[in-house]
């Protein structure tokens, strides 16, 4: 399903050719490598799309945006007084021509960006799951303050301030948070989505191969957040196979008690490893805020949901 | 006693803020020695504070936006600095400073610059344009300026005692929330936006009656100014949109002050719905900030091009549908927050459906210009600059109109670009041209017009130098509000971005020249006509600066461009054969008062200090009592005195101060001769 879309866009992207010359010329001017800017360069399928998206718009609305800039500048040259060999008419005050042509091609192009949009916003809902030769693989992210904590179900093992998966599958995240709004963001795989108290929100993401890439929380939540960035890294088999048994072998367990800990606020936390979670720890985290009388389902939840021993 | 305040909220804590504080402290003493120097208390009260005249009041609502954009302005400039600086370092400002900047810059430029400044134009200009002596409620207007800068006081007083928000000026909860910010920055915030909202909405009423009910003879829908037009339309989004953020507000303030759970995380709290009330006010907020420069640039094109307005009517409805349009977008602030691909495609679509209006007003003033004479005075420059660079912010606008882009673009420094390049151009532009336009009707002499070139270049080589790399910088994955960064590839566009506002800094400083110097020689600009720059809309019939009454005999009009009809008719100027006794409203003292009463509410609200808090409240009430009982309100102006004020303008007049009309006779007229206005 990603390959054909994936061609598609790439000859729309013959279009984008305005901006890859503003691009280009950015590049020389302000001799910054722009190389690695991940919306403009992503790696991967989904973001790509969403690039394209941006570009084919772009393209589509210099249709109107060139006319305008230009002519407004033709015109003020043209017309400015002094210069009074051009027409002078002190009292037109209308054309319907002239009307339905700006009334019209703004809206014809807006046509076109709708459907576009009609379109493009239902395949790249993130909550649709990509499927691909291989199931998709499953991760609960958790936003705490201000760091993030990484749940692989699959593997029975939580990271923080780290995420790996395997290069050749989709990704998967359920998102939720147990403290402020965030925003769990990928930039080089594709979009965000909020991370929000009580809320489960979903990402699907795929990269094109291997690689590490930079992640965030783009939503403002207070004095650490600046820090609270992350590495993805899409490994392949082997690299993924020795990542898991570092992880399983970490002494460190996520218990109710060690997410206490876990959840005080921490700056710049560093990577850490668990080799197991408190089972259920997601959902315990998304019942800690639903308005729920009556008992615990565990000794673990009734610790994480208030918040102490 | 003082509930939660006591001298730990006096700002020791660090260098920067204490500076801050000494700042504002020793800002407002000067003033207070100044006017005391001046002796110029009694006339401050008596002609100023208490008047109830809307040109008065209009001057003092952009006073106070000039002030509050010289403070917003610093905070931009700090927070331009550290991020220039703050590679993999702490900078100069600790990140809890750095938040309460970045949240001050934003609700200080938005309620407290552009409020004030719209609503300080349309003050000054829309009665005169409708041919009315007065607004329809000249005492709520009293109220509505004082409302506003009590507000403005709360966010300044925040520097001195306590601290500011740090929740960014949307103040999203949780964290906005009593949990997770239990200081009184918050509740600085909340209650500067309820105190100027109560304001702002009672402003939205109040143009809404004047414009429906106090046009002058003739002045029918389809003939009011393109400026009333947009006052008219973004009356009624304030009186529409203002109530969501004030009950929103107050739903925060519940939350914190006495423990609801509307947005709390749990206990059956949801922070979406704040999103929701939040932008149902917000996104007609930015037209409300826009439409009305969207009008002075509709008035501005005309005059200096000498031309008639092009595409009229299609502007009144653009503007129009732009105001219906801008309630059915709100979502788009928050496609990642998990709606479904339906409702997310809905309001892509939607929003992208104003940008046609829009783009169909920049093509009529395009076309206005077109086989016309443009002049390029200060205003027109300002409005030049304008539809080049706000065409890049509609681009960019419709590219994170679409859902999936906007999931890549989104909280980053691509979308900072992009308001502050509707804002800065779009809304920021239209004032000052609007200011350099109608300074003379205000007070009788021109701007000086070097200056005014000058503050126009330095803004916007500044908006391009400090806006195009933060767009660029969206690309490269940064975030907005962020204190500092690891990546030493943004670290050149940061300052780059920092020089940009230094730039923009000296566009400030221009204006404040351009102030000063017009006012130091303002015997050599002076306008005899109120007429400077042959305009076309009713404001430029009256003498400038206008007398209390406007238009000694209401003006009958029978034209789109009413004034630019007359002066071709030859019936501007005219002495009318009789005077009439005219009733204007009094002064009152009751509006300063309830607009303190208003501040001291809202401080002690924010310190718990609770009897105080519930004192004002009764006697606010009081006074909105004494005024209801109070039946002498008006006064009246002999038309003796009437004369003689006309008479001595009218003596000023020679023909040699009128402009030439020859070049708008009609065709096949004769040579012109019958005109007034020089040979």
């Amino acid at each position: 399903m990603i390959e054909p879309t994936n061609r598609r866009y790439c000859r729309r992207n013959f279009r984008a050719v305005p901006l890859l010359a503003i691009i280009g010329s950015c590049l020389l001017l302000q001799g910054c490598g722009l190389s690695d800017a991940p919306v403009l360069f992503p790696k991967g399928p989904i973001a790509l799309a969403e690039r394209n998206l941006l570009f084919t718009a772009f393209a589509l609305m210099m249709i109107v945006a060139i006319p305008a800039i230009g002519l407004t500048l033709f015109f003020v040259w043209r017309y400015r007084r002094g210069n009074d060999a051009p027409a002078y008419t002190p009292d037109w005050e209308g054309s319907w021509k002239v009307e339905t042509v700006v009334w019209l091609v703004p809206a014809a192009i807006i046509v076109v960006l709708g459907t576009l949009v009609w379109n493009t916003t239902h395949k790249l809902d993130p909550y649709v799951e990509l499927t691909g030769d291989k199931p998709a693989f499953r991760v609960q992210a958790i936003a705490l303050d201000w760091k993030w904590l990484f749940l692989y179900p699959e593997l029975g093992v939580a990271s923080v301030n780290e995420l790996a998966f395997p290069a050749d599958r989709p990704l998967n995240v359920e998102i939720t948070s147990d403290t402020v709004m965030n925003s769990l963001m990928i930039p080089a795989l594709g979009g965000q989505i909020y991370a929000m108290a009580g809320m489960r929100s979903e990402l699907n993401l795929l990269a094109n191969e291997p690689g590490v890439f930079t992640g965030r929380n783009t939503m403002y939540s207070g004095d650490g957040f600046a820090d609270q960035h992350f590495k993805a890294h899409a490994m392949n088999e082997a690299d993924f196979n020795s990542w898991k048994a570092k992880v399983t072998g970490d002494a460190n367990v996520l218990d109710a008690k060690t997410y206490l800990e876990l959840h005080k606020q921490s700056v710049a936390n560093p990577v850490t490893y668990y080799s197991a979670f408190e089972k259920d720890l997601f959902d315990i985290i998304l019942r800690k805020y639903a308005p729920i009388v009556g008992p615990y389902e565990s000794e673990a939840a009734e610790l994480i949901c208030r918040g102490a021993a | 006693m003082l509930g939660r305040l006591t001298f730990d909220a006096i700002p020791l804590y660090s260098w920067v803020a204490m500076g801050g504080a000494a700042v504002t402290v020793g800002g407002g003493l000067a003033v207070f020695l100044l006017i005391t120097y001046l002796r110029a208390w009694k006339v401050l009260w008596t002609d100023w504070l208490t008047s109830v005249d809307h040109k008065k009041i209009g001057i003092m609502y952009v006073v106070l936006a000039l002030v509050m954009l010289a403070r917003g302005f610093v905070d931009a400039l700090m927070m331009r600095a550290q991020q220039a600086i703050a590679l993999n370092n702490d900078g100069y400002l600790p990140a809890e400073h750095f938040e309460q900047i970045f949240s001050s810059h934003g609700t200080i430029m938005i309620f407290f610059v552009a409020m004030p400044f719209l609503t300080g134009l349309i003050n000054i200009i829309v009665p005169q344009q409708i041919g009315a002596r007065d607004v329809a409620f000249p005492f709520l207007n009293s109220v509505s300026l004082f409302l506003t800068a009590a507000g403005a006081g709360l966010v300044l007083i925040s520097l001195v005692i306590g601290k500011f928000s740090t929740a960014g000026w949307t103040g999203y909860p949780p964290y906005s929330g009593i949990d997770y910010n239990p200081g009184v920055g918050v509740d600085y915030w909340l209650w500067a936006l309820i105190v100027s909202g109560v304001g702002s909405t009672m402003t939205g009423i109040n143009f809404i009656v004047t414009i429906v009910k106090n046009r002058c003879p003739g002045m029918t829908y389809m003939r009011m100014p393109l400026f009333t037009w947009t006052a008219l339309c973004i009356s009624v989004l304030i009186a529409f949109a203002f109530p969501a953020l004030t009950v929103v507000a107050a739903q925060l303030v519940l939350d914190r002050t006495l423990g609801f759970h509307f947005f709390t995380n749990g206990d059956g709290g949801n922070m979406m719905m704040f999103a929701n009330l939040l932008w149902i006010w917000g996104h007609p907020e930015v037209y409300i900030l826009i439409l009305p420069a969207f009008g002075i640039f509709s008035e501005v094109v005309a005059t200096f091009s000498r031309k008639r307005l092009f595409g009229y009517k299609s502007l009144v409805y653009a503007t129009a549908c732009i105001a219906i349009l801008s309630f059915t977008v709100w979502l788009h602030h928050f496609f990642t927050m998990g709606s479904s691909a339906n409702v997310n495609a809905v309001f892509g679509i939607a929003t992208m459906i104003i940008a046609v209006p829009t783009g169909v007003k920049i093509f009529d003033w395009m076309f206005t210009m077109y086989r016309g004479r443009i002049e390029f005075h200060p205003s027109m420059v300002f409005t030049i600059g304008f539809m080049v660079t706000f065409v890049i912010g509609g681009v960019t606008g419709v590219l994170l109109a679409l859902p999936p882009a906007d999931y890549l673009m989104h909280n980053s420094t691509f979308l900072v670009a992009h308001f502050h390049n509707m804002l800065i151009p779009g809304a920021l532009f239209g004032y000052f041209a609007g200011l350099n336009y109608w300074f003379p009707k205000a007070f009788g002499f021109k701007l000086d017009a070097k200056w005014g070139i000058r503050s126009f270049w330095f803004w916007i080589v500044g908006f391009y130098l400090a806006f195009m790399p933060l767009y660029v910088l969206g690309f490269m994955g940064m975030s907005r509000r962020m204190e500092h960064y690891a990546d030493p590839t943004w670290q050149p566009y940061l300052i780059v971005a920092a020089l940009g506002a230094v730039c923009i800094l000296c566009g400030i400083i221009c204006i404040a020249v351009q102030l000063y110097v017009s006012a130091r020689n303002w015997g050599s600009a002076r306008d005899t006509t109120g007429d400077p720059w042959n305009g076309r809309t009713l404001e430029w019939a009256t003498s400038s600066p206008p007398a209390p009454y406007n238009f000694a005999i209401l003006p009958e009009v029978r034209d789109l461009d009413a004034f630019h009809d007359m002066k071709i008719k030859g019936t501007a100027y005219q002495a009318p054969t009789s005077y009439e006794d005219i009733v204007m409203p009094k002064s009152s003292g009751l509006g300063p008062v309830l607009g303190a009463l208003g501040f001291a509410l809202g401080f002690a609200m924010v310190w718990y200090i609770w009897w105080l808090a519930a004192l004002c409240l009764v006697l606010a009430l009081v006074c909105i009592g004494i005024r209801a009982c109070d039946d002498d309100t008006e006064y009246v102006i002999p038309a003796s005195e009437v004369a003689a004020i006309e008479n001595v303008r009218l003596a000023q007049i020679t023909p040699a101060d009128m402009h030439d009309m020859r070049d708008f006779l009609p065709r096949g007229a004769a040579s012109g001769a019958a005109l007034p206005g020089r040979a």
